[in-house]
């Protein structure tokens, strides 16, 4: 056992205890916290900043407001319900079309009004918020996502996790919806993760729990050297969040939506260390990489190009490159 | 630097203040660290007959005093009529009865209960220098003989009083020595011969009265010590045996020429002093050293408190013992569980019900609570009376458990009422929102697992030594808040994670 702790520590394996005591509680000042748990502060924040979100369609505060969902919903037939302060996707409840008297979801059942107006009151009261605090239900446009992924999800949306620290994208990986997972983009819930070589926005293979796996269990598509699409934009984006909510070490989670390119779905002031898996690396030399620099008052674009110069895995490795 | 290394000094404090206190309660308070140590206590009468001869009567009787190797914790005087005061200093105890008229005999009591000190005292305080005894010839010139001769052959006091001793006992007995002894018969009497040799050598000595507390005894001898003072502090001797050393249930009593008891007015007709030996829990003894010795840090404990709240108090500090366990599990096993500390207080319900009844018990209600919390997720209604209907519904299945228990004639249904009711329905909740989005295997493989914690916490607070411990020592609390402290700053990887990362670690990363 020790010389496994051996082995992890020489791979540079990022623990939880470590990743909460010495990057978290050093670099993500408490109250910088409201800016990224409160789903929708971070978007206005996000906004101020430049960067692409999700349309806002409304928030919902109180229960009076619940039963007004027309007035909530406004036109749209496509649109999603969120916890404002929800964690690890739950609570997240996603339409996908609104017919004469009900409406329809993700999964192609059929959701009554009082079943939705239930739901938003389930979120407002704080079922699923951190330590039940009564919250406020976020509904937001639907993304669409890009078709470059269809091959590479079952159902559900696909997502890019980006991890930031101190301004410096250090390690990406995409989360692949599958049937296990519910069309969700969770790994605990049973989705893909699959690491992406930072430089290039290739993806160098995934694991399914902690196993690898090198084809998607639903579809059947290869999922190692798949390109991502708009992979710059993607990179560019994760690193401004750090101006927007300045957490030193932030998870930034990115959708490719068919019509409008990235955009940041939400930041994680606390997210998982599972990339490390979908990579097949440890963050800390990452982390000591970046710690180790001079200076780190750097803008955007020179933290983004620094980050794929030394992160990245250079071409001909990635051609070479056996995937496991 | 000096905040980071702020949590070991703040640790190492902890422990080390916890630690003191806890010494300092077992060694010299005497607490004892394990329970049910007894320790002997002895019940000490002394009987004085007087009969009446003419006028007021007067008399006095000399009370252990506060160095006699012995604390007094209890003592009464029975001598109806007569009035009492009692004179102390730290080597003196002296108690005086008086009665202007006395028509008949009587008998005074003088009852102590005393238990083994244990600190060592001075028997007697530093003595002035000693004269040479002026004798008459032929004594003289045979003790300065005898002083000269045993000088030779000594070294210091210690050894010199030895060798004095040894002449007097001893069988070859030289012309000297004998010269004295022809006057000598009691052991009394070669104690104070061997005072007036040890003065010829300018030594101070003392003779010491007490009685041995070693059996129950009707009426116990007085037994005589030789203390010498070599110059620092006082040594004793046993004259008869030459040893060295206060003999095991020797209890000082008074000291030198001094009379145990003197009555004027009166004629002694007995002194019986009676010896009995009584065992009593060393706690308790402990405990009433500390009320006589008034002790601050010694009061620090449950015992104090009103007996009523003592096992309140008691079940409040075995927490922390349980939250440590959590702690562990969590941190550096990688458990999770609902709700943080919600194992620590299924832990302690478990206290009431016994381990395995507790676990059934608990699976019982948590599942027919999900059951109907499943029911009323149907109902649609809003959350805080849905949780305020769930808790109402865990407090009726709690009630109809302890009935259906109690007809059949199980008890442990009773105690189910010790379970955290608000606590427990929040586990219903959170397992019903987890059951729904995440799946039921997620749900109850959680749900076991809070309760595996619980079991833990409950193995760790059921030790009877931590009962005993924080009830008597809450200051090893100081001691788990140092630990809890300690922890906190480890970061490194938690057992699962062995087992969750194990792909990264047979590879040279990156």
């Amino acid at each position: 056992m020790l010389g496994r702790i051996m082995r992890m520590k020489r791979s540079g394996v990022l623990g939880l205890n470590r990743r909460n005591g010495e990057y978290i509680m050093k670099f993500n000042h408490r109250r910088f916290y409201p800016l990224v748990d409160d789903k929708v502060i971070c978007k206005q924040r996000l906004q101020e900043q430049g960067l692409a979100v999700p349309r806002l369609i409304s928030v919902a505060r109180s229960m009076r407001q619940a039963s007004q969902i027309d007035e909530l919903l406004q036109d749209n037939n496509e649109f999603v319900i969120k916890p404002a302060h929800g964690s690890g996707g739950d609570g997240i409840l996603v339409i996908k079309d609104r017919k004469a008297d009900y409406f329809v979801d993700s999964d192609g059942h059929m959701v009554q009004h009082a079943d939705l107006e239930h739901h938003i009151t389930n979120v407002i009261g704080g079922l699923y918020s951190l330590g039940g605090q009564p919250d406020s239900a976020m509904i937001e446009s639907l993304v669409h996502f890009d078709l470059a992924f269809s091959n590479l999800t079952y159902h559900g949306v696909p997502d890019i996790r980006v991890i930031v620290y101190r301004g410096y994208p250090v390690m990406a990986m995409t989360r692949l919806p599958t049937r296990q997972s519910h069309g969700k983009a969770n790994l605990h819930q049973g989705a893909i993760g699959v690491g992406i070589d930072l430089g290039s926005g290739v993806t160098v293979g995934g694991v399914s729990g902690n196993n690898p796996v090198s084809v998607h269990p639903d579809t059947g598509s290869e999922i190692v050297g798949f390109q991502i699409p708009y992979w710059s934009q993607i990179v560019s984006m994760a690193a401004r969040c750090y101006e927007a909510v300045e957490l030193g070490y932030l998870g930034v989670d990115i959708v490719l939506d068919r019509d409008h390119g990235p955009l940041i779905l939400e930041l994680n002031a606390r997210p998982g260390l599972n990339i490390q898996i979908a990579n097949r690396r440890g963050l800390c030399e990452c982390l000591d990489a970046v710690d180790k620099l001079d200076s780190l008052d750097a803008s955007p674009e020179q933290r983004v190009e620094w980050s794929c110069r030394a992160f990245g895995v250079p071409e001909s490795d990635l051609l070479t490159q056996v995937p496991w | 630097m000096s905040k980071n290394r702020q949590w070991i000094v703040l640790s190492l404090l902890l422990l080390a203040m916890g630690g003191l206190i806890f010494a300092y309660k077992v060694f010299w308070l005497g607490f004892p660290p394990l329970p049910d140590l007894t320790s002997e206590l002895w019940t000490i009468q002394v009987r004085l007959e007087i009969r009446p001869e003419a006028g007021p009567v007067r008399a006095s009787l000399i009370l252990p005093s506060r160095s006699s190797g012995y604390i007094v914790s209890k003592e009464n005087f029975i001598s109806r009529g007569f009035g009492l005061t009692v004179e102390e200093d730290l080597f003196r105890r002296q108690a005086d009865w008086a009665i202007r008229h006395m028509s008949e005999s009587k008998t005074l009591y003088y009852r102590a209960t005393v238990m083994p000190d244990t600190r060592t005292r001075r028997f007697a305080k530093t003595p002035r220098q000693t004269q040479i005894p002026i004798l008459e010839e032929p004594y003289a010139s045979a003790l300065a003989d005898i002083v000269e001769e045993v000088r030779e052959e000594s070294a210091d006091v210690e050894s010199f009083t030895a060798a004095i001793l040894s002449r007097l006992t001893g069988i070859a007995v030289d012309e000297n020595t004998s010269l004295f002894l022809s006057d000598t018969e009691t052991p009394l009497e070669k104690a104070r011969l061997a005072k007036t040799l040890l003065a010829g050598a300018e030594i101070p000595s003392l003779l010491v009265h007490g009685v041995m507390l070693q059996a129950d005894v009707q009426r116990a001898p007085v037994h005589t010590m030789l203390a010498v003072y070599d110059g620092d502090d006082w040594l004793l001797f046993d004259p008869g045996s030459g040893h060295q050393g206060i003999p095991d249930g020797f209890m000082i009593w008074w000291r030198d020429d001094e009379i145990m008891a003197t009555v004027s007015g009166a004629s002694l007709q007995d002194v019986q002093i009676s010896i009995k030996r009584r065992l009593e829990s060393a706690l308790d003894q402990a405990t009433r050293r500390v009320e006589i010795e008034n002790s601050r840090i010694g009061k620090i404990s449950v015992l104090q408190l009103p007996v009523q709240t003592q096992s309140v108090y008691e079940l409040l500090l075995l927490v922390p013992f349980g939250i440590l366990v959590v702690v562990i599990l969590r941190n550096f096993i990688g458990f999770s569980s609902f709700g943080t500390f919600a194992p620590v207080l299924i832990a302690l319900a478990f206290r009431e019900t016994e381990l395995l009844k507790g676990i059934l018990l608990f699976i019982l209600i948590v599942s027919l609570g999900l059951f109907f919390r499943f029911y009323l997720e149907r109902l649609r209604l809003l959350l805080v009376p849905r949780l305020a209907a769930v808790v109402t519904i865990v407090v009726l299945l709690m009630t109809t458990i302890s009935m259906i228990s109690y007809q059949l004639g199980i008890e442990t249904g009773l105690s189910v009422s010790l379970f955290p009711m608000v606590i427990i329905s929040m586990v219903i909740e959170r397992m019903s929102v987890v059951w729904e989005e995440r799946g039921a295997a997620t749900s109850i493989r959680e749900g076991l697992g809070s309760l595996f914690m619980a079991a833990l916490a409950y193995l760790v607070i059921s030790i009877d030594i931590l009962a005993y411990w924080v009830s008597v020592f809450p200051e090893v609390n100081l001691v788990v808040l140092g630990i809890i402290i300690a922890l906190g700053r480890y970061t490194g990887f938690r057992l699962t994670e062995l087992v969750r990362f194990s792909s990264l670690s047979d590879s040279r990363g990156g």
